[in-house]
């Protein structure tokens, strides 16, 4: 279960006070699957990064029972002048996670072969991106964050990126930020609005999609 | 409790690991510069002053008095020197949530805290054997002294490297600071050959006591030390205390890229 209750962010830029969540509540339990929409700057990403603990909020709780993942397929926390193989490690010791039990997905998921003995500076973006996706895996998470529609890869990466989480993990939860209102359709339960710093729960995806359509046009 | 414990032993040993491979390599001596560096900069400043004859007022032998003073300087300097602006190259580790801003500090703390001891531990042991310096009269003050002295350096280092993310004067002003406190730190004197008002004045400073105290479980009885544990303990509470209150404001504040 994550609980966010009255939540609420405020950045002190240059040109003055930004109040960007102003008290935001929200439920989500294992196995729920949420969207969330929003205008471009409506602060979608920074509710992502307060759930996933990454930034702490100026005021309000967040409980978490689960254990939330950072935003998926984020390639920013590997250190460059290591291997794939040290940041894999390293990722494991901070997780408590055995290294030897996760080491053969993330070889035949991440399909770097021997660039995984490699420094990651080395590493193409799609490749980066294909480790921190595997990674993303490896650890066991209740709760999955996606920060806009998560695509990598080929087609067949793709095709089973998809299958292991939406597939594989479908009793795990999600929370998903996205402008693309097909993808969350597709995989999301019940969807919320961010609009003006707070937040609107609708029962359905279709139900927030169109008042999202609406705000726009206006 | 006991699992938060458990899960920041496992982050901060992580970090650790991290922090040699990425400083040392894994080219030539690896991670054995860890504790050969400093003891190069020890064995440096202990040779140079052999060399210059350095009037220390006392008939110790140099060698004593360097590594003594030398080593309790690069303990307590190292630190807040690692900890200073280290946040930024490493914000990207918030995006997992077990690595809070305090681990960060606290590997490299634990890091310049374990290489600075092992350099004294192994220089102490050759010079020993070497005959260039007597066996410590009392091991328990030494040890003593050398704990009070790496807290002391861990709570400088913390309240440093929260501070230097709020305002980028304390790097600026760190570096000749640490400069000017190395001749102020008592490395290079004894308090008891100094003038009497130099010496009250000197006294102040929480670093002149580690020194002071170290040498007194070194050789105290070919000395006349002036320290107050009590004084240093103090010190050492008071930059605790403050140093958690800026690494908590930081904590709340901090915005990863």
């Amino acid at each position: 279960m994550i609980e966010l209750r009255d939540v609420r962010k405020t950045y002190h830029a240059r040109s003055g006070r930004v109040d960007v969540l102003k008290g935001i509540n929200l439920r989500v339990n294992k196995g729920d699957k949420v969207g969330i929409v929003g205008r471009n700057g409506a602060g979608k990403s920074t509710l992502i990064r307060l759930i996933g603990g990454i930034e702490q909020p100026t005021s309000g709780t967040i409980h978490r029972t689960m254990q939330i993942s950072w935003p998926l397929a984020f390639t920013g926390a590997f250190h460059g002048a290591l291997t794939g193989m040290d940041n894999i490690r390293f990722i494991c010791r901070i997780y408590g996670k055995q290294y030897e039990e996760v080491i053969d997905f993330v070889e035949d998921f991440s399909q770097l072969g021997r660039f995984l003995n490699e420094p990651v500076k080395i590493y193409s973006s799609g490749m980066r991106a294909r480790l921190a996706f595997a990674i993303s895996l490896m650890i066991d998470f209740d709760c999955y964050l996606i920060d806009e529609v998560v695509a990598v890869g080929d087609a067949r990466f793709q095709q089973r990126s998809h299958e292991e989480l939406f597939e594989a993990r479908r009793d795990r939860a999600i929370i998903l930020v996205s402008h693309d209102a097909s993808y969350m359709g597709l995989h999301c339960d019940r969807a919320a609005v961010l609009d003006n710093g707070r937040l609107l729960e609708f029962g359905t995806v279709d139900q927030a999609v169109d008042y999202h359509a609406h705000q726009m046009a206006a | 409790m006991a699992r938060s414990a458990r899960i920041q032993g496992q982050v901060i040993w992580a970090m650790i690991l991290r922090e040699i491979i990425t400083r040392y390599g894994r080219h030539n001596i690896g991670f054995l510069w860890l504790f050969v560096e400093p003891m190069l900069f020890t064995l440096g400043v202990a040779a140079l002053w052999s060399i210059a004859g350095l009037h220390h007022g006392s008939d110790l032998p140099i060698i004593a008095f360097a590594l003594t003073g030398y080593s309790t300087v690069l303990l307590w300097r190292n630190m807040p020197s690692r900890c200073v602006n280290a946040l930024a190259p490493n914000s990207a580790l918030m995006y997992h949530r077990n690595v809070r801003v305090i681990d960060i500090f606290a590997s490299r703390i634990a890091l310049e805290a374990i290489g600075a001891s092992i350099s004294f531990v192994v220089l102490s042991v050759i010079f020993i054997s070497l005959e260039l310096t007597p066996p410590p009269e009392d091991i328990l003050t030494v040890a003593e002294a050398w704990a009070l002295t790496a807290w002391f350096g861990a709570a400088l280092g913390m309240l440093l490297g929260a501070w230097s993310e709020r305002s980028e004067l304390v790097e600026k002003l760190w570096h000749p600071a640490a400069y000017l406190l190395f001749p102020l730190s008592g490395a290079a004197f004894l308090v008891d050959a100094l003038p009497r008002e130099f010496a009250d004045a000197v006294l102040w400073l929480p670093m002149v006591h580690c020194t002071e105290m170290l040498r007194e479980g070194y050789f105290g009885s070919k000395i006349v030390a002036h320290y107050s544990a009590a004084y240093l303990a103090t010190c050492n509470m008071v930059l605790t205390l403050f140093a958690l209150a800026m690494e908590r404001r930081v904590s709340r504040e901090f915005v990863p890229e």
